[in-house]
């Protein structure tokens, strides 16, 4: 009796339509003559927020002021030098361990100027449930590494694995654009659905 | 140019005023028709209930009567998008379909693709709300629809834009449809009126003094409700207005 | 579900309930205009969806082996795939993972395929708490309901609904019905549910043949909280969901949520490459018939369907009969064509459920032939005998009538004259259904041709 996989692979290929070129995907994608205002443009757009800082200290210093910070009792930072953290999130081994944290400031890899939306992984944080379980998130990236579209976005991930693909090795990444939200309810849009209810997204220029 | 007039059923029996335009236009710009009278009916009720095989013999009348002009012009974009688009699916592919599926127009695009007319003269003072009628937008693209991104473009609305004294009065929902959809008007009554209704009101609300359309089937819907609840908003075939205006010269 | 009445009498029913349906109509005509503010944001838009459509349409022509090679690169991974045929071999695969896990507390986010399974229901009959975890979705559920829409699942629920619902099930205030207050409760209320869980599930957006990895697109971050807090993550998908490469995103993720709801992009686009370490990640491919659809030249090109929703959004029926009025799991016109096809007895009024307005075909980010394909399915029916008796009577007559040119000239002279001499009465009464909310044409005493042949006799 043929395994369940093979009679679906039996009925696929009994019933293959005729070939189909695969298209490729070299295109003159629209590109934006500052990548960064139109990130900036777009993340307000979807309910975020940007802070763009000289150093690590003028960071600090900015972020030192939002309503997030000063009304956080927990914050947990796992970008070196940001923001004071009362959380060492090395000691905790345990995604249920996260639950009660405020204010998450993370590490991003690469922003993408069409979409607002900011690449992450595991492979900065020791637990990927911290980018969803915190109240408020906040991504620290270098000013340039943003990119202009998602075509560069996967140009980007296939080769930034020491030259192979970030997809080569388990992997867990996903695009952050802007806090959690809902519009379920008649529609209305709430900002701060199950994720967090805001997001920051600071680039530094000194990084 | 020998010119095939095709008149859809309906307009000879119910809307004969709608042909009679038809012919007064084509014949402003010198061109010669001829009405072959075999003729009856595209197929189109039938093929849209599915009875493909019962719209057969229609189709092969169709070609066999039209074959021989250099163009066949019907003031009806469901007809004309029946013969270019849906008789491949009832007949199958074949180089005589081709060639009349080829040299049959709806009456604006004729006048805008052959005749090469950009504008009319003659007066139509009146406002007009422009219905789009989906298988002329659609499938003949005979204008730009607001779903696809690309340049903007409209035939009929452009050969109205030249009358003297006409406003064109713009809709909140530009091309949404009007709920007639053939046999559908009939099978999902309630849907196919609250449609019109909508459009009807949309409208109203732009201002619409006289409604028009290249398509007689979503007017006679149109109007159906108009007439019932008794609202000021006249309805005429684009050929009517045409054919005013261009009799208004004289 | 299956709703026992037709799509007809379904909706004349949704649309008698006057505020409902006019509400329903305008939030849903919302989301297509944030749509076409969105697609017109992007000058390469045409090119996109021409794209989109050539990669599943070349996808699908090579289907077994793309299959083979996502599974051999999702097994290297760690990750476990499993095959399934139906939609019961699905119920079961699942169940028992969870099973030889002991769980009996399970999140899930938003999936139509187990919608499609009815997998719900056949885990709480084995005594496992599934709790759907988009918010509309929980809120269906609450309802004991099934979602209306594919994207937007509560779309048909006011929020006084909401409101009087959670003030039942959750204690909020009674006559609540702020938005941004009951979102919260539920946030509450969920949250406790992701932390309390013991398995994730989830669906797939798209599945890369080329990586063994996976993407699930949310705005809520249920699903990652679903299977980051948790230790097995079972994610559940239809075999036409795999694409060739990883850079393939570049062309749908571009797509996808500008289509559905006009976002650039959903706020998250998670790709899953292989468990999390000390995890398990299940993968649950399953057929249910879409091979045989495969087979189907009329057809096939539904399987490029990523699920987006915006066929409802423009579709001016649903929007005016509502996502229940079709009785089936995925209804519109992607819906129609698919159960239609699949059930054609069960779902013979879905594909008259349309005016062919073609609306659906140029919103559609892949491509599909929408109309074309509504257009085809009919013919289906005809041929399978399931045209309504009354319609094939009355379009045979009219088809002979319309042979015959002679035959014709004198039908339409005795309609015209009955229609002049028959009393109101009569011509409107109950037999009469365009009659009803419509004035008929005023019958003209002569034919155009008539009229031309006269004026060329004058000539």
């Amino acid at each position: 009796m043929p395994s369940s996989k093979e009679q679906i692979l039996q009925s696929l290929r009994s019933n293959r339509p005729a070939p189909a070129e695969l298209p490729s995907l070299e295109r003159e994608w629209t590109t934006y003559a500052d990548r960064r205002a139109k990130f900036i443009e777009v993340l307000e757009f979807v309910g975020g927020q940007t802070i763009v800082a000289r150093d690590p200290a003028d960071l600090n210093d900015q972020l030192g002021r939002l309503p997030q910070f000063t009304s956080a009792q927990k914050i947990a930072s796992l970008v070196p030098g940001f923001a004071e953290k009362n959380v060492d999130v090395n000691a905790i081994d345990s995604p249920h361990g996260f639950a009660d944290i405020d204010v998450a400031i993370l590490p991003g890899e690469f922003a993408v100027a069409e979409n607002a939306a900011v690449w992450v992984s595991d492979e900065h944080v020791p637990l990927r449930v911290l980018y969803f379980l915190c109240q408020h998130l906040v991504l620290v990236l270098p000013a340039s590494q943003i990119l202009d579209h998602m075509p560069a976005a996967y140009e980007r991930i296939a080769t930034s694995n020491q030259g192979e693909s970030q997809f080569r090795t388990p992997r867990f990444g996903t695009f952050i654009s802007g806090p959690s939200k809902t519009a379920d309810i008649e529609q209305s849009l709430v900002i701060g659905a199950h994720g967090p209810r805001s997001l920051v997204v600071c680039f530094v220029e000194s990084l | 140019m020998r010119v095939g007039l095709f008149i859809p059923c309906y307009i000879d029996q119910f809307y004969p005023q709608v042909g009679i335009a038809t012919v007064d236009v084509l014949e402003h710009f010198g061109v010669e028709i001829d009405f072959p009278t075999a003729q009856t009916c595209c197929g189109q009720p039938l093929a849209n209930a599915g009875l493909h095989t019962e719209t057969k013999p229609l189709a092969e009348r169709f070609l066999t009567i039209f074959g021989e002009y250099d163009y066949v012009v019907s003031p009806s974009g469901s007809c004309v998008a029946m013969v270019r688009h849906h008789y491949e699916q009832i007949l199958g592919h074949s180089p005589n379909l081709d060639a009349v599926a080829h040299k049959t127009f709806e009456l604006c695009e004729f006048l805008t693709d052959v005749l090469k007319i950009e504008h009319l003269s003659g007066a139509f003072p009146h406002r007009v709300g422009l219905h789009q009628a989906c298988h002329g937008l659609r499938e003949l693209r005979m204008a730009s629809d607001t779903e696809l991104v690309g340049p903007a473009f409209n035939k009929p609305r452009q050969l109205l834009a030249s009358l003297r004294g006409i406003e064109l009065t713009e809709l909140a929902r530009p091309d949404e449809c009007c709920g007639f959809g053939g046999l559908f008007a009939v099978t999902e009554e309630a849907v196919s009126c609250m449609m019109g209704r909508d459009r009807v009101l949309d409208h109203e609300r732009a201002g619409t003094e006289v409604l028009t359309s290249t398509d007689m089937s979503c007017l006679m819907h149109l109007d159906g409700l108009i007439r019932r609840e008794k609202k000021p908003i006249r309805v005429k075939h684009i050929a009517e207005i045409i054919s005013a205006a261009l009799a208004s010269q004289n | 579900m299956q709703s026992i009445k037709d799509h007809p009498t379904a909706a004349a029913e949704f649309i008698a309930n006057r505020d409902r349906v006019r509400w329903h109509d305008t939030a849903v005509w919302f989301a297509r205009t944030k749509r076409d503010r969105a697609a017109h944001g992007v000058p390469e838009w045409e090119t996109l969806r021409e794209l989109a459509s050539k990669i599943k349409l070349h996808t699908m022509s090579r289907l077994d082996e793309y299959l083979e090679q996502f599974e051999a690169n999702a097994t290297r991974l760690g990750a476990q795939v499993h095959w399934a045929r139906d939609s019961a071999e699905h119920n079961a695969i699942v169940a028992s993972i969870i099973q030889r896990h002991g769980a009996t507390r399970v999140v899930k986010s938003k999936s139509m395929l187990t919608e499609e399974c009815g997998l719900n229901p056949h885990l709480e009959q084995l005594g496992i708490e599934v709790t759907d975890t988009d918010l509309g979705e929980w809120i269906v559920q609450l309802l004991g309901q099934h979602p209306s829409h594919i994207v937007t699942p509560a779309i048909h629920i006011r929020k006084e609904e909401v409101g009087q619902l959670f003030h039942e099930r959750l204690g909020t205030e009674a006559g609540a019905t702020d938005p941004n207050y009951l979102a919260e409760a539920a946030r509450q209320h969920l949250r406790a549910k992701f932390l309390a869980a013991e398995i994730g599930i989830t669906g797939v957006n798209f599945a890369i043949a080329e990586t063994g990895g996976f993407v699930v697109c949310t705005n809520e971050g249920n699903a990652d909280l679903g299977v980051s807090l948790p230790k097995v993550h079972i994610a559940c998908m239809g075999i036409e969901k795999i694409i060739p490469r990883a850079a393939d995103l570049g062309v749908y993720l571009r797509l996808l949520a500008r289509s559905a709801t006009g976002q650039p992009i959903t706020t998250y686009s998670s790709h899953f490459h292989g468990p999390r370490p000390g995890g398990e990640l299940h993968i649950v491919l399953v057929d249910n018939k879409r091979s045989e659809l495969l087979g189907s030249g009329d057809f096939r090109r539904s399987l490029n369907c990523i699920r987006c929703g915006a066929c409802f959004n423009t579709c001016p029926v649903y929007r005016r009969s509502g996502g229940h009025s079709y009785g089936v799991t995925v209804g519109g016109p992607i819906g129609s064509i698919i159960n239609a096809a699949r059930e054609p007895h069960e779902h013979k009024t879905l594909p008259f459920a349309c005016s062919l307005c073609g609306s659906c075909s140029d919103v559609c980010p892949v491509k599909i032939d929408l109309h074309q394909q509504l257009f085809i399915s009919r013919r289906q029916l005809a041929n399978f005998g399931l045209v309504p008796k009354s319609k094939q009577i009355g379009l045979k007559l009219a088809a002979t009538i319309f042979a015959r040119p002679w035959l014709y000239r004198i039908a339409g002279r005795l309609a015209r004259l009955a229609l002049r001499i028959t009393p109101k009465a009569i011509t409107y009464g109950r037999f009469n259904v365009w009659g009803r909310q419509r004035e008929l044409p005023p019958p003209p005493r002569q034919t155009f041709r008539e009229l031309y042949a006269s004026r060329r006799a004058k000539k």
